[in-house]
């Protein structure tokens, strides 16, 4: 998995950073989305897709590798 | 009968009574299978639409070709005196500004309220929720929880965040309940507004003369690029102390009423501390105290589910129906603090989505479980039907709530 931001998009809800602390932070300037991690590891994905789901202006982007 | 462009009812108003305590009026649920784009008449005598689906209200609220600004919609439940050459009626009032405006506003405001520094006034919220616990526990029951636990911890939060002296409560107390009331007549209405305006607009020129390292005095310092003029800055602070203050307050009367109403559901709460995260969203979903929803104003002809709306056109989306809204959720009409996480709208969606959330969120985590652990006794002190509900303010929750302990 592959994680995409569009931070023009980003209004900074912070709807990432509470349900995947791991993976997103908000910016101390404005408030807006910092991903830590773009590759996250297998057990991380669920909370990535929650994320992505719970974005109020769908600025996450997940590409999904598929299974080899 | 499906949702088609053809065999549309005639306009009605919005529906407002409830028959039960925490549920959205019952037309909400015919409305939503029978009619999910309906025809609304507003106060004003103007027609619009009324949405009631989940996908519908959020598919709205994220789409660009609405406008947010107030001054151009009807309201659904009572006309809103606007004085269109009044300054103090937009400046710095980003709920009602549409982007490029609403952007610069935002992004401006957004790292005063970011999860982390939310998190971080954790330890004195917890301060604030202990010591009213203390003062409900020397006066002894019964109380009114409203005045004791549940306007008083937002309140004083939202003011040591802005910098607003709290002594001054009782007078934006008194004007923000105005605002909100249904039936205040318009000259109440403009008073209130322009009491709140006056003591801001004070407030902002103390600012700059005193900073005080609160949000009011840090946005002066921190963005001297924007120069923003003392009106934009008391709009700013107008909303915000409006929204920390009836907005949380309200949560916390009726969350604690809805509790009390579900023993099993606390009792689980009690047993497992970590379920109040997904508690506080489920309160949240449960019970969308933005009662009456929110306006859109169609900047040109759009088609929602196949009806068109018409340029200018008001549509009002009920969070509350699309927050019981089966095709998104699990048996709605009931109360699982245990449910997972779901995309309700009680905090909106798209670019408007609430930007106190997380403030809201960290209050709530925190109080509700204060109180009970606290009082693990707590029991209303009347019958639940003369629990007096807010059935009569935009706002929806309890005027009182009267518990022992």
């Amino acid at each position: 998995m592959r994680i995409q931001v569009d931070r023009d998009r980003c209004r900074g809800a912070g709807q990432c950073a509470l349900n995947a602390p791991e993976l997103f932070d908000q910016s101390e300037e404005d408030g807006t989305v910092v991903v830590l991690d773009d590759q996250p590891p297998p057990a991380l994905h669920e909370r990535a897709r929650l994320a992505a789901a719970l974005c109020p202006n769908t600025v996450i982007g997940l590409l999904e590798t598929p299974r080899t | 009968m499906s949702a088609t462009s053809h065999a549309l009812s005639s306009p009605k108003p919005l529906p407002t009574r409830r028959s039960c305590l925490f549920d959205p009026p019952g037309e909400f649920r015919l409305l939503r299978e029978e009619e999910p784009v309906s025809r609304l008449v507003f106060p004003d005598g103007k027609v619009g639409w009324l949405l009631t689906r989940h996908q519908d209200v959020r598919a709205l609220l994220a789409d660009d070709r609405f406008s947010s600004d107030r001054l151009r919609a009807s309201t659904p439940v009572r006309n809103f005196p606007i004085r269109r050459d009044d300054p103090a009626m937009r400046a710095g009032s980003l709920i009602s500004m549409d982007p490029p405006e609403h952007t610069h506003y935002r992004r401006m405001l957004t790292r005063y309220f970011t999860v982390r520094r939310m998190r971080e006034l954790a330890p004195r919220i917890e301060q604030i929720v202990s010591e009213h616990l203390d003062a409900m526990e020397r006066s002894g029951p019964p109380a009114n929880l409203v005045p004791a636990f549940a306007r008083p911890i937002p309140s004083l939060v939202i003011c040591e965040l802005l910098g607003v002296p709290y002594e001054d409560r009782a007078m934006f107390q008194r004007c923000t309940s105005t605002l909100l009331r249904l039936d205040a007549d318009e000259d109440a209405i403009l008073a209130a507004r322009d009491e709140m305006w006056q003591y801001m607009l004070e407030l902002v020129v103390t600012k700059r003369q005193h900073p005080d390292g609160a949000l009011l005095a840090n946005l002066i310092q921190d963005v001297p690029d924007t120069a923003l003029s003392d009106e934009s800055l008391a709009g700013i602070g107008l909303l915000l102390l409006a929204a920390g203050h009836e907005t949380t307050a309200n949560m916390l009367a009726l969350g604690t009423f809805a509790l009390l109403r579900h023993p099993d559901q606390l009792h689980a709460l009690g047993e497992n501390a970590e379920l109040v995260d997904s508690a506080v969203e489920e309160l949240l979903r449960y019970l969308t105290i933005v009662q009456f929803g929110t306006v859109r104003v169609a900047r040109e002809d759009v088609y929602i589910a196949g009806q068109h709306v018409r340029a200018g056109e008001t549509v009002v989306a009920s969070l509350a129906a699309a927050n019981r809204d089966p095709a998104q959720f699990t048996e709605p009409d009931e109360l699982d603090l245990a449910r997972p996480a779901s995309q309700h709208v009680a905090f909106g969606h798209g670019i408007h989505q609430c930007l106190g959330q997380q403030l809201a969120r960290v209050e709530m985590k925190i109080a509700y479980p204060a109180l009970f652990r606290r009082f693990p006794a707590l029991d209303l002190a009347v019958p639940p039907g003369q629990v007096p509900m807010r059935h009569d303010m935009f706002i929806y929750g309890v005027h009182r709530l009267p518990v022992t302990w």
